[in-house]
């Protein structure tokens, strides 16, 4: 048997409003996965630190503040300076198109925005690990 | 698991005379379910304050300006994450966030700028601060003395709800025992000093957006009271000093009568609580006045103008079940900060109700529906419930510091997002009546530029104060801090120096200590 997928979801930035990144995480976790609640207010140090350590197939960013312009792309270059090219990222939060399609230019697998469903996230996360 | 017992639609069909216990009170008398006054807007109508802040000081200030010249007749400040956490606009740690969710205030100078041209003797102003509330709040006085405004007559209402961050929104910065400290520093102060300010704001509003249920949200909000109301009596004030000026914030939600009867439960509990735990006797302690929001968990990306239909709904609620005041949220708010045009729409949705529609004619018009009584009855036996199990941990800081509160959120969160996945729960234009091909938005973009403007300002104001009455200020803070005296006085005298939010918030972080809660999924 295989073992079961690996998913690093991380609440970067200040904001505190985790429902979402609770919500997914539970969900991935209902669906087999075995996931890693960072918390809050980590930084991408700290969330691709943490990606390394615990061995992710998948990292979730979950960002509502409108900073992932700041955020994301930070993300992606220490991914790609610690040669982990491989973790696939996926960001959900209030992002809006162009900037949704900025970040899937830059390596993001997928970006969800409000209303995505929990079904639809989960089969994403198994795609981007290569299980579909 | 408390949170499964209350689900209005899975009563009986229909109510009758039998499910009803004795009719409630008049209006205006205890314990107040039908309304805290006798005219309630016939005397007065609810004041319609429009949460804004954004991009920089100058920016909200004009903002400001224009939603009075439009008939607003209170504020209402929005501060950006950094500000909420405590930290200068340049600190390292606000890069890609100043100005992007509120306005950002850094030092006594922002807030002058924030309130230019606005007189605070006259406008109420009510500021969602938390964390840093004390330290905000001396900036606010102080600005409002330099305008020649008496502290006395200053009326509006700090948030500085702390036990709600722990539990819903976590925007905190200092573990709970002295952030406790300082929300009683804040009462303690009010009591004596600005007798017409509200120095707590005790809030289910976060909690509501957290997740919970209704239920969930009268319950924790009025043992937060309590809460406050033991540290402040633990600290020698009497309840009549203080409670009268503790005031509340609820979410106004999309069950229109759960909604009514939540607010109706609220009133009736918090004068019994007060009453019988704390023998309060002046009737304005007993009278639990509350802020209302609609709710912005609510709102839709997909088919935006809902959104509108919605707002107008949930604020038909907060009408309906005697809010003092109300914002209702704008249309594009699933996208971004509100559009000026948006903004304007949902200011009008509130004057429509309020001058058109003939909600406010009489109070209470639901008093006496079999359904709406049947569900204010129930709401308050289960908050009993719900407060009786919290006390048996030994109050709301010890069950924060296990994780109560926030697990029976995040189970009431998750239950609802699994309702909406099947289906059960329908969401018009997510999960049923979806379009393809929607009209986009224009939306408030946020100027980078306003982060540099900011950084800016700071450097300049750090050049041109005094370093050494800075220097002297702050380690007189930090002394009160590590001793026991009331935070106040000192916090604003640092802030009169020019001592930046994020200078004085370190100070207070090196003898307090951070929090980082043990997350519960």
């Amino acid at each position: 048997m295989k073992p079961p997928l690996r998913v690093l979801v991380a609440k970067p930035g200040l904001d505190g409003h985790d429902r979402g990144a609770k919500v997914i995480a539970r969900a991935l976790r209902d669906a087999g996965m075995e996931v890693i609640y960072t918390g809050l207010r980590q930084t991408p140090e700290m969330i691709v630190n943490a990606a390394l350590q615990e061995d992710v197939q998948v990292i979730g960013l979950s960002i509502l503040s409108g900073a992932h312009n700041a955020i994301v792309p930070r993300v992606m270059e220490l991914l790609r300076e610690k040669e982990m090219a491989d973790v696939k990222v996926v960001v959900g939060g209030i992002i809006p198109d162009d900037d949704a399609r900025e970040l899937e230019r830059l390596g993001v697998t997928r970006v969800f925005q409000p209303g995505a469903s929990l079904d639809t996230i989960v089969a994403c996360v198994r795609e981007a690990a290569g299980l579909q | 698991m408390v949170h499964n017992q209350f689900m209005p639609t899975r009563g009986p069909a229909f109510y009758q005379s039998g499910d009803v216990a004795n009719p409630p009170a008049a209006p205006g008398h205890f314990p107040y379910t039908r309304g805290i006054h006798e005219g309630m807007y016939r005397t007065r109508l609810w004041t319609m304050r429009q949460f804004s802040g954004f991009s920089t000081p100058e920016e909200t200030n004009r903002r400001y300006r224009y939603l009075l010249e439009q008939g607003q007749t209170g504020l209402s400040v929005a501060f950006d994450l950094p500000t909420l956490m405590g930290y200068d606009a340049d600190d390292e740690m606000a890069a890609g966030e100043v100005g992007h969710c509120g306005a950002p205030v850094s030092s006594l100078d922002d807030m002058e700028t924030l309130f230019a041209g606005i007189p605070l003797a006259d406008v109420t102003v009510s500021m969602t601060i938390n964390s840093p509330a004390a330290v905000i709040w001396a900036m606010y006085l102080v600005a409002a003395e330099k305008q020649g405004a008496q502290w006395a007559n200053l009326s509006g209402t700090l948030q500085n709800d702390i036990l709600k961050e722990y539990i819903a929104q976590k925007e905190y910065i200092f573990p709970p025992r002295p952030s406790m400290r300082l929300v009683t520093d804040t009462i303690e102060f009010g009591a004596r000093q600005t007798p017409r300010f509200n120095p707590v704001s005790i809030s289910g509003y976060h909690i509501r957006e957290a997740g919970s249920t209704a239920l969930q949200e009268l319950a924790f909000t009025l043992r937060d009271g309590l809460e406050y109301a033991d540290h402040a009596i633990e600290r020698g004030l009497g309840i009549d000093e203080f409670a009268p000026r503790f005031s509340f914030f609820f979410n106004a939600h999309n069950d229109f009568f759960e909604e009514i009867a939540k607010y109706r439960a609220a009133r009736q509990l918090w004068a019994t609580l007060l009453r019988d735990r704390y023998g309060a006797r002046d009737e304005r302690s007993l009278k639990l006045r509350f802020h209302a929001q609609t709710a912005g968990c609510t709102l839709t990306w997909q088919q935006p103008y809902n959104n509108v239909v919605r707002t107008t709904l949930q604020a038909m609620a907060a009408v309906l079940g005697g809010a003092q005041s109300l914002h209702t949220n704008s249309l594009d708010e699933a996208f971004a900060l509100p559009s000026e045009a948006a903004a304007t729409l949902a200011l009008r949705t509130q004057q429509v109700i309020a001058y058109e529609s003939g909600l406010a004619a009489v109070p209470d018009p639901f008093g006496g529906s079999y359904y709406v009584e049947n569900l204010t009855h129930r709401l308050d036996q289960c908050a009993r419930e719900y407060i009786a199990k919290i006390d048996s941990m030994g109050g709301m800081v010890p069950a924060i510091e296990a994780g109560f509160p926030q697990a029976e959120i995040a189970a009431a969160s998750y239950e609802y997002q699994k309702n909406v996945e099947a289906g059960k729960t329908v969401v018009v234009g997510v999960n049923r009546f979806q379009e393809q091909a929607e009209k986009p938005l224009e939306l408030l973009r946020i100027d980078p530029a306003a982060e540099t403007r900011q950084r800016a300002k700071l450097r300049e104001l750090r050049a041109r104060r005094g370093g050494d009455e800075v220097r002297r200020a702050l380690g007189n803070l930090a002394r009160t801090a590590e001793g026991g005296g009331n935070l106040m006085p000192p916090l604003i005298e640092a802030v009169r120096h020019y001592a930046t939010l994020g200078e004085i918030c370190g100070t207070l972080k090196n003898v307090f200590g951070t929090w980082e809660e043990r997350p519960v999924i």
